[in-house]
């Protein structure tokens, strides 16, 4: 059997937690399939970070066509080292990057391909299965993989990663140019943004549930009622009711206040990711099935429009 | 430019999800609506006509049922053509099975920008944009917003982690898959997509399907949550008090 091969992301030369969690899960499924571990990386300064990978091998993929992330050249580079490696799986993270490649890579191979991985085992029987999260979290699918070469996306934050380390082979290659995509440039979000939710101890976000921006009113004032600021989620932005800086989630802010007041909120794996690890979470949505209940610790079914003032009437009516 | 806006309808969540004994999705008894992303896809290439008086829009679904409305919808939200891919196929046709056959008719009609929606609810194979991509050999993005059209290329800003992003120029033929539109998608009244239904028409063609690798779900089910709320109910002023006392009790109230 081929190996099992995680795909790695950097962030500033730095594995990205997501693919830390890759490595540890290929380390594991290699082990049960009897089979190795293997990493492919890209970048030329990132040894520090690959080095002690706990994997028998890392194919690390440099020169001037990866300095940026370009699906083309990426895309191209990894077809050659799966061409050389026939792995049994490919692990990436459903990130940008994870969603961008494993699709195509997929088509281009004609592997088959699993997206929204949240776990991934041996069976009694040894056959690889995996479990993926669809329908916004509403339903779970579970999935039995062929070893011979799956492209599997695996949502960050699904298991931990062990931070176990090895020795690996290193393996040097340079990408080649590939025309067609081109980083004109890199941005950062605006660090000097009108908020910083991510120092807020109670966070009042809501979701697509306001309806109105009229009634965010509604949110600002129990923010200001009980102490905290104002975060929604990613559909508020896009319809330009907040600006994004207040967004919570995977493509938003992560966020860990003491209180998480989800107002309608459905609690889509996107936005979980950015606000699971909040102390206390409470949650309020009309439909009793919707996912962020899985998360929240406290929760009720009422009218968002309805609460929200309820709960700044008796907040402002506690003293000063 | 030519521009393509791929579309499908996927099972309304704010239904029930009700699952056979197999373990599989009941799609007769269940609604459907476009999915988000790809309305959200729709807008963006609308928004790219109104710039360019050159560009078309042609809006395509595959016929895996009910798809007549959201084509003629389309229409009546300004999308220049709508296309409906015919042959035998189903609500439970897989992506990489659909990526086929909208590569084959995109490659076939030689559009110059794909787009469509970043993800569905239910790609659980592979989302349409990288798929097809991938089969045409194009250049391609995903989770992107801000498209503009040059003359032979396109640039948008293609989004990562942590309020990262990049602006990419792409050489057409490009493919992209859209996490917003600039603008809020556009709504029109039922009574403006029954005026469509009678005075345009929608261009059925016979989709062409190849062997795709498929996978072996053995089932779906609902999440077992390892945890749960604890259920407060739906009295709002319960709710409050049940809220405030929790707030004061883990000394979160400023005093
Ligand atoms: C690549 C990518 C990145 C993404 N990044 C993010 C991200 O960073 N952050 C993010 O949030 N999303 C993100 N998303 C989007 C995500 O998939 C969901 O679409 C989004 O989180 C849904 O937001 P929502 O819960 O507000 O809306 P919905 O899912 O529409 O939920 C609204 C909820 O409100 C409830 N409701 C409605 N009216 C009321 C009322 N009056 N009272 C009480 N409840 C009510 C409904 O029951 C429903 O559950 C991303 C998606 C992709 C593809
Ligand atoms: N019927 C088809 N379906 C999907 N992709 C195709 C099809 N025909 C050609 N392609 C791809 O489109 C690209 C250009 O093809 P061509 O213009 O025929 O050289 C190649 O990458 C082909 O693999």
């Amino acid at each position: 059997m081929g190996p099992v091969l995680a795909v790695l992301e950097m962030n500033a030369n730095q594995l990205t937690d997501a693919s830390q969690e890759l490595v540890t899960k290929a380390k594991s499924l290699a082990d049960e399939l009897g089979t190795t571990a293997m990493a492919v990386a890209f970048g030329d300064e990132i040894g520090d970070a690959i080095r002690t990978l706990d994997v028998g091998k890392v194919v690390v993929i440099g020169g001037p066509a990866v300095t940026s992330y370009a699906s083309l050249v990426y895309e191209e580079a990894l077809e050659k080292v799966l061409a050389e490696l026939a792995p049994a799986l490919v692990l990436l993270a459903n990130s940008t990057m994870g969603m961008d490649l494993g699709a195509a890579l997929a088509a281009r191979t004609g592997k088959p391909m699993l997206a929204y991985a949240t776990a991934l085992a041996v069976d009694d029987s040894k056959q690889l299965v995996a479990t993926s999260q669809v329908y916004g979290g509403k339903l779970l699918a579970e999935v039995q993989l062929p070893t011979e070469g799956t492209i599997v996306t695996v949502i960050p934050g699904s298991w931990p990663a062990s931070g176990t380390s090895g020795t690996p082979q290193l393996e040097d290659i340079t990408a080649e140019m590939v025309p067609g995509v081109e980083v004109v440039r890199v941005m950062e979000e605006d660090s000097g943004a009108d908020v910083d939710i991510t120092r807020a101890e109670i966070l009042v976000s809501v979701g697509r549930g306001i309806q109105d921006p009229e009634n965010l009113e509604l949110a600002e004032e129990l923010a200001q009622a009980i102490g905290g600021a104002v975060s929604c989620s990613r559909p508020v932005v896009d319809a330009g009711w907040l600006s994004r800086s207040h967004q919570v989630g995977k493509s938003g802010k992560t966020v860990k206040p003491k209180l998480y007041l989800a107002l309608g909120i459905s609690g889509a794996p996107e936005h979980l990711q950015g606000m699971k690890d909040a102390e206390l979470i409470v949650a309020v949505n009309s439909d009793g099935k919707a996912p962020i209940f899985d998360v929240a610790h406290f929760g009720g079914t009422a009218d968002i429009l309805d609460l929200m003032p309820a709960l700044t009437e008796r907040l402002q009516g506690r003293g000063q | 430019m030519k521009i393509a806006v791929l579309i499908k309808d996927v099972p309304d969540l704010v239904e029930e999800l009700e699952l056979t004994e197999e373990g599989r999705l009941a799609v007769d008894d269940m609604s459907f609506v476009p999915s988000e992303w790809d309305d959200q896809a729709l807008e963006e290439a609308l928004i790219l006509k109104e710039g360019d008086a050159g560009s078309t829009v042609t809006a395509v679904a595959i016929d895996t049922g009910d798809v007549d409305n959201m084509l003629f919808t389309a229409l009546a939200k300004g999308a220049d053509r709508g296309v409906k891919l015919v042959g035998d196929f189903n609500r439970e046709m897989s992506n990489r099975a659909r990526a086929e056959v909208l590569a084959h008719y995109c490659h076939t009609e030689g559009f110059d920008l794909i787009l469509t929606g970043v993800q569905a609810i239910d790609d659980l194979d592979g989302q349409i944009a990288g798929l097809v991509a991938g089969r045409l050999g194009a250049a391609h993005a995903s989770v992107v917003r801000d498209v503009a059209l040059g003359s032979t290329s396109v640039t948008c800003i293609q989004e990562y982690s942590g309020g990262k992003m990049a602006e990419l120029r792409l050489t057409v033929p490009a493919v992209l898959g859209i996490q917003a539109a600039q603008k809020t998608p556009r709504y029109v009244t039922v009574s403006k997509v029954r005026q469509m239904q009678k005075s345009a028409s929608l261009e059925e063609i016979e989709g062409e399907s190849s062997e795709a690798p498929a996978l072996e779900i053995r089932r779906l089910y609902p999440p077992v949550a390892s945890s749960h709320a604890e259920m407060w109910g739906d009295d709002v002023e319960e709710l409050a008090d049940r809220i405030v006392n929790l707030l004061e009790e883990k000394k979160l109230l400023r005093s």
